[in-house]
């Protein structure tokens, strides 16, 4: 069978969606400039970008793109009696003033505390729907990877740059290089998509996406549920990646539908087509590929301070081997080498941050909470996403699940996963968390980080050492697996 | 921002693999407004113990590391959080340039947006750049090329923009406001 020659080369999605969005092209000179569809803001990173606009008399050129929130630096314990917000200190309390302050004065639209949108920035924008795919989206955090599990081309950057998008709308860039990393298979049953990105950074290493932008694609990947594409693009930036990318397909569209800023009627048909289009066309290159297999996976959680540092829950912590990262690693955890991980006892449970504090998170947790109380001398705190994700584990009787069974049941925000707003683990004692980063001090000075997945986070608060969850679950676990 | 055309000091040299921004600066200095006084908190945790006295085997502790301006770093510097404070904070305790085998995306832009200039250098030299701890280095952009009395010439790549801007101190968003034309052109045509 003859085909008609395609007008251009097949490309990549990443590349549809940059070539979609370059205002200049680059040159060997300059980088190109980019627009930007969407750009999310948060108190901790805008500060500065907003002085910048102020001394140099800028406005924010498109408001109505921008949306800010809340999330790092407030306190997820609820109002006191007499309504104030137990915030950190005066730090902290300035800064949440101040992203009120520069958003009344810019026009942008804050989902402040009390609203009933707010939350962790990259829960709340899929959360209203105003994460699409196809678009360019920003923010000045690294997480920002986690809205390519959309199919939008997603990613971090500086508070200089979040001047820059707030006064233009646009990015230099210098075009990333592609990688493509396919999961064939299945994920087992008690294997969640937290374990599928933990094997693949372990696999190819914390620098390994330096430079790139990732597409996952396969079975496994197209199994996943949204919550579980997001747990999977959120973790690109710990391989060094720009973005993760995940074409959109039905699990998207379905995800988006009815959501407050999703588009409708005839808005809607049209951007299904225009989204459908927008995946790699079958022979693009990449300039890099790695393939895994989901059906020999098994729980996984890091040993280490660096977020490759992921073995199963079955492993043994490695040996020194007179490496000197693998051997400060294990000096700062307090651990020998060549113990099995499971049955370390812990001290303190997250479950929350961007990576898994989504409903389908909780409900993993939930499973495991149900009829189960929470270890003696652990603690453990379940913080939801967002407000919307809050009010729909309540709804489900989740709350009840956690409450009972002795978790610290908490107000939407970052919380633990970054130990600036109150909540924090205290120095030398060990954390499984179901964050994204278990770099020395992450959690708190001298605290000790295992990352893992909320079931295996869930199965530790229960047992009080770490523990293999499919050893607890009875019945069949589907956490942000086919939903 | 300072032009920056060829440095010449002494080297600090942190060979630890994957040094992340949080190591850079831990974020509960994050709470700040400002990009002013991180450098306070360079490698706070690093750099002074649990009791607040400097710990001796690290570099920066060294006198010899007094008014250096070059930073030799261990493979994948800077990767973790987009925190542009780890740039301001590095900034701040004179750091000028920033010398690995291999430098986190978003810190490299971060830290050419504040005047600091990070090279990204082949494994053999990096290697060899990694023994000359609190050695005199002269680091010249105009050439792109890294000269020291014992380990001879080398040279470095590095993006032409990246390069003109740091040389003649352009400022990025100054740069982005002069295209506001095309800015224009192009949201016309997608609206
Ligand atoms: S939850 Fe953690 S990783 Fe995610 S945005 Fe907040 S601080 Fe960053």
């Amino acid at each position: 069978m003859t085909h008609a020659q395609p007008a251009t080369a097949p490309r990549t999605m990443y590349e549809k969606v940059w070539d979609a969005h370059v205002v200049i092209p680059e040159s060997p000179d300059a980088p190109a400039v980019l627009a930007i569809d969407l750009h999310l803001i948060h108190e901790v990173t805008s500060p500065q970008a907003f002085a910048t606009l102020r001394e140099r008399g800028l406005r924010v050129r498109r408001p109505g793109r921008t949306l800010a929130t809340l999330d790092h630096s407030i306190p997820t314990l609820p109002r006191r009696a007499d309504g104030s917000l137990p915030i950190l200190n005066n730090d902290a309390a300035r800064q949440i003033e101040l992203l009120a302050a520069h958003c009344r004065e810019f026009g942008v639209h804050l989902h402040d505390l009390d609203s009933a949108d707010q939350g962790i920035v990259h829960v709340m924008g899929p959360d209203l729907g105003a994460t699409q795919p196809g678009m360019t989206i920003v923010c000045g955090d690294s997480h920002t990877s986690t809205h390519g599990a959309f199919g939008a081309l997603a990613f971090g950057i500086g508070t200089s740059e979040v001047a820059q998008v707030l006064a233009t709308q646009c990015l230099l860039q210098r075009r990333s290089g592609t990688m493509c990393v396919d999961v064939s298979g299945q994920l087992p049953e008690g294997v969640t998509p937290k374990d599928m990105i933990l094997a693949i950074i372990a696999h190819i290493g914390v620098g390994g996406g330096t430079g790139c932008v990732i597409e996952y694609r396969g079975e496994a990947v197209r199994a996943l549920s949204m919550e579980g594409r997001m747990t999977v693009c959120n973790m690109s930036i710990e391989a060094g990646a720009r973005a993760g990318m995940i074409a959109p397909d039905q699990t998207t569209f379905d995800h988006i539908r009815g959501r407050a800023m999703a588009p409708t009627g005839e808005a809607w048909e049209r951007a299904i087509e225009q989204w459908r289009s927008i995946a790699s066309d079958v022979g693009a290159v990449f300039d890099r590929s790695v393939a895994l297999n989901a059906s020999g996976l098994e729980p996984m959680v890091t040993w280490g301070t660096s977020p490759e540092d992921a073995i199963p829950v079955t492993g043994l912590i490695p040996e020194p081997a007179g490496d000197s990262r693998r051997d400060r690693a294990l000096r700062y955890m307090n651990f020998e080498g060549g113990e099995p991980i499971a049955g370390r006892a812990v001290d303190t449970v997250f479950i929350g941050s961007c990576t898994n504090s989504r409903i389908e998170d909780l409900r993993a947790a939930a499973q495991v909470f149900r009829g189960n109380r929470v270890a003696d001398g652990v603690r453990a705190l379940v913080v939801p996403g967002s407000a919307s994700v809050k009010r729909q584990a309540q709804a489900e009787g989740l709350a009840e699940v956690f409450v009972q069974a002795g978790c610290e049941w908490r107000e939407p925000g970052c919380s633990m996963c970054i130990a600036m707003n109150g909540d924090l683990v205290e120095p030398g004692k060990l954390a499984i968390s179901t964050s994204n980063r278990n770099f020395e001090g992450r959690q708190g000075p001298g605290a000790r980080t295992l990352l893992a997945s909320p079931l295996t986070a869930a199965a530790a608060a229960v047992t009080g050492v770490v523990t293999d969850p499919r050893e607890l679950i009875n019945e069949p676990v589907t956490a942000g697996g086919v939903s | 921002m300072n032009p920056l055309r060829v440095v010449t000091s002494r080297v600090v040299v942190l060979p630890d693999q994957n040094v992340d921004t949080d190591r850079i600066i831990p974020a509960r200095f994050l709470t700040t407004t400002g990009s002013e006084g991180l450098g306070a908190y360079a490698f706070n945790d690093w750099r002074i113990d649990a009791t607040g006295s400097p710990r001796p085997d690290f570099p920066f502790n060294d006198t010899r590391a007094e008014g250096a301006e070059i930073l030799v770093a261990g493979h994948n510097f800077g990767c973790g959080s987009s925190r542009e404070h780890a740039a301001w904070a590095l900034r701040e305790i004179g750091i000028r340039v920033v010398i690995s085998s291999e430098i986190a995306d978003i810190f490299r832009a971060n830290a050419a947006r504040n005047g600091i200039l990070p090279i990204v250098i082949d494994k053999s030299n990096h290697a060899k750049l990694l023994t000359a701890a609190f050695q005199e280095l002269t680091v010249d952009l105009e050439r792109c090329e890294i000269r020291s009395e014992q380990l001879g010439v080398m040279e470095f790549p590095v993006d032409a923009f990246m390069r003109r801007c740091l040389l003649e101190g352009v400022d990025h968003l100054g740069y982005l406001l002069t295209k506001l034309d095309a800015i224009e052109a192009y949201e016309g045509a997608a609206s």
